[in-house]
């Protein structure tokens, strides 16, 4: 069970709230009707799925609905970091790789 | 290889069973094989199995990085049906129900295959034109199916709640006689002795690290036990297969998810069937030892971590209850998770890669256990061909640049 900090609440809430809507940071592209078959195809169909660290797409369903980021580990399931549409991650998998996450990482979650 | 029989039965009852043979070898790697199949599961284990008995390929490695079985094999809840509503995954899942028929003869293995019938249920007017549709679609293509109303459903399965003052009526359900269940562990086992006679060697505790490529065609694979040469390579990972495909440089459609089970105390008999329901989002059928075994939706998060959230098993026992209200106070033994690999289009990938000799054989979901033989079989007669089998071609990777998707989100039984 996740428990899981919600950036525009502001506070902790049970995963039971929220809903988990996939890999975070997709651009739609700009021009699709001069979008290649394989360009789209990757924009429509292809994640990442990481072994490790993953910034994902949660909303807050039944809480203030608002989408936001999430950065976890899929291995580990620990909540790394949540932050606000529109915002960049500041724990990547290279940086959790060269050991910095511990000490940038601010909002860390309760691991399931 | 010991044949078993009754006789041998007996045989061996005089020296108190002391002297069976050792199911397998366990042999020391070779320095190189004709073909390597990465991932010794169901899928892995029939693909060789099919690879020596019927295309005379025997100079086969199956790599395994745990024990055989020991994946989503080992966790399934056992279901077997071929009710999809296309025709591509209709062929293939039907294919896949033949060999079932006659497995437990060819294998000289029982893997317990009991065709107790499987109930799709049916609670909304939409459910039941999905239903009707799907239904028909079955029939023709030569799979057995008919509609069922209440009453007939009562019949057939009596702990079930039929009456109309259930929360999720009860309108009707789809019926397939020729649908049960399989002991998962056997048909793993059955295959990887099956294999073993016919020279396959099969190399547990050995983990795939990386692939051998030259001039863009795969040689080999590297692995905690030192490099191994292979003219071909397929890739039967499920869960693990995006981690494989990106150690060989391209990206599949892949989203790892962790997708749970459970099992109750054993019961007696009560449950003759498969029961369904995409609606109430759970399905249960009875082990021959008794245990209600139980599964309903994955978790929506991406997960390598073998278990899920806490959550999804209380929706799950939710839906249980909802259709056999008498299981409310029975207990439940064990609960676990597996690692699915999810396709957008919820049908599995059977295909090429971008890398020579490179092939996969993944994204069955939720529901790959019920292929196991089909699926070994088409990706057998692949790797022997070098070309696709007319089966498996339409499950190819291009699809999802052709946009030729195969939407099997019905008929995948639950919705995901």
């Amino acid at each position: 069970m996740f428990y899981i900090y919600c950036p525009y609440c502001a506070e902790y809430r049970e995963e039971e709230e929220f809903h988990p809507k996939g890999q975070a940071h997709i651009a739609r592209p700009l021009d699709p009707m001069a979008t290649s078959d394989d360009a789209w195809g990757d924009y429509l169909f292809f994640r990442d799925n990481p072994r490790g660290v993953h910034h994902e797409l949660w909303v807050h369903a039944v809480g203030c609905r608002k989408f936001f980021n999430v950065t976890r580990d899929t291995r580990t399931y620990a909540i790394l970091e949540t932050y606000r549409i529109g915002e960049q991650p500041s724990v990547t998998a290279d940086s959790v790789s060269t050991g910095s996450a511990a000490s940038t990482a601010t909002l860390t979650g309760v691991q399931a | 290889m010991q044949r078993y029989s009754g006789f041998s039965l007996v045989k061996h009852a005089l020296s108190h069973h002391e002297n069976w043979q050792r199911h397998w070898r366990n042999p020391a790697p070779k320095k190189e094989y004709d073909v390597v199949i990465v991932g010794g599961g169901g899928h892995g284990l029939a693909t060789a199995y099919y690879l020596a008995k019927e295309h005379g390929i025997t100079n086969v490695a199956v790599i395994e990085k745990g024990w055989l079985g020991g994946g989503n094999t080992a966790r399934n809840t056992t279901i077997v049906r071929s009710n999809y509503l296309w025709d591509e995954a209709a062929a293939l899942y039907e294919h896949a129900m033949k060999l079932w028929e006659g497995l437990s003869q060819d294998l000289n293995y029982n893997v317990m295959f009991s065709q107790r019938g499987v109930l799709n249920l049916g609670h909304t007017l939409q459910d039941m034109r999905d239903i009707q549709r799907r239904v028909n679609a079955n029939r023709l293509n030569g799979i057995d199916g008919e509609v069922v109303t209440p009453e007939r459903i009562k019949e057939i399965e009596p702990a079930l709640d039929v009456s109309a003052r259930a929360r999720y009526p009860i309108l009707g359900a789809s019926w397939q006689p020729r649908g049960g269940v399989a002991r998962h562990d056997a048909v793993a086992w059955g295959f990887a002795r099956g294999a073993d006679a016919l020279g396959v060697d099969l190399l547990q505790q050995t983990e795939v690290t990386g692939f051998k490529m030259l001039d863009g065609k795969v040689v080999g694979v590297h692995t905690n036990r030192g490099d191994i040469g292979a003219k071909t390579v397929g890739c039967v990972t499920a869960g693990n297969s995006g981690t494989l495909a990106k150690m060989a440089g391209f990206q599949l459609p892949l989203e790892s998810h962790p997708l749970q089970a459970l099992v109750s105390e054993p019961l007696k008999p009560i449950l003759n069937t498969v029961t369904m329901s995409n609606h109430v989002h759970g399905y249960i059928s009875q082990s021959d030892k008794g245990d209600l075994v139980i599964g309903a939706g994955i978790d929506g998060y991406l997960g390598y971590g073998q278990r899920g959230s806490f959550s999804i098993v209380e929706h799950t026992l939710q839906a249980i209850v909802e259709m056999f209200p008498v299981f409310s106070r029975v207990r439940m033994n064990r609960q676990w998770g597996g690692i699915v690999d999810t396709t957008p289009d919820a049908c599995p990938i059977i295909s090429r890669t971008p890398v020579r000799g490179l092939y996969f054989n993944c994204g069955w979901g939720t529901g790959g256990f019920k292929a196991t033989p089909g699926s070994g079989n088409v990706f057998a007669w692949s790797l022997a061909h070098g070309q696709m089998h007319p089966i498996a071609a339409p499950f190819s990777i291009d699809r999802f640049r052709t946009g030729a998707l195969i939407d099997e989100h019905g008929a995948a039984g639950v919705a995901h």
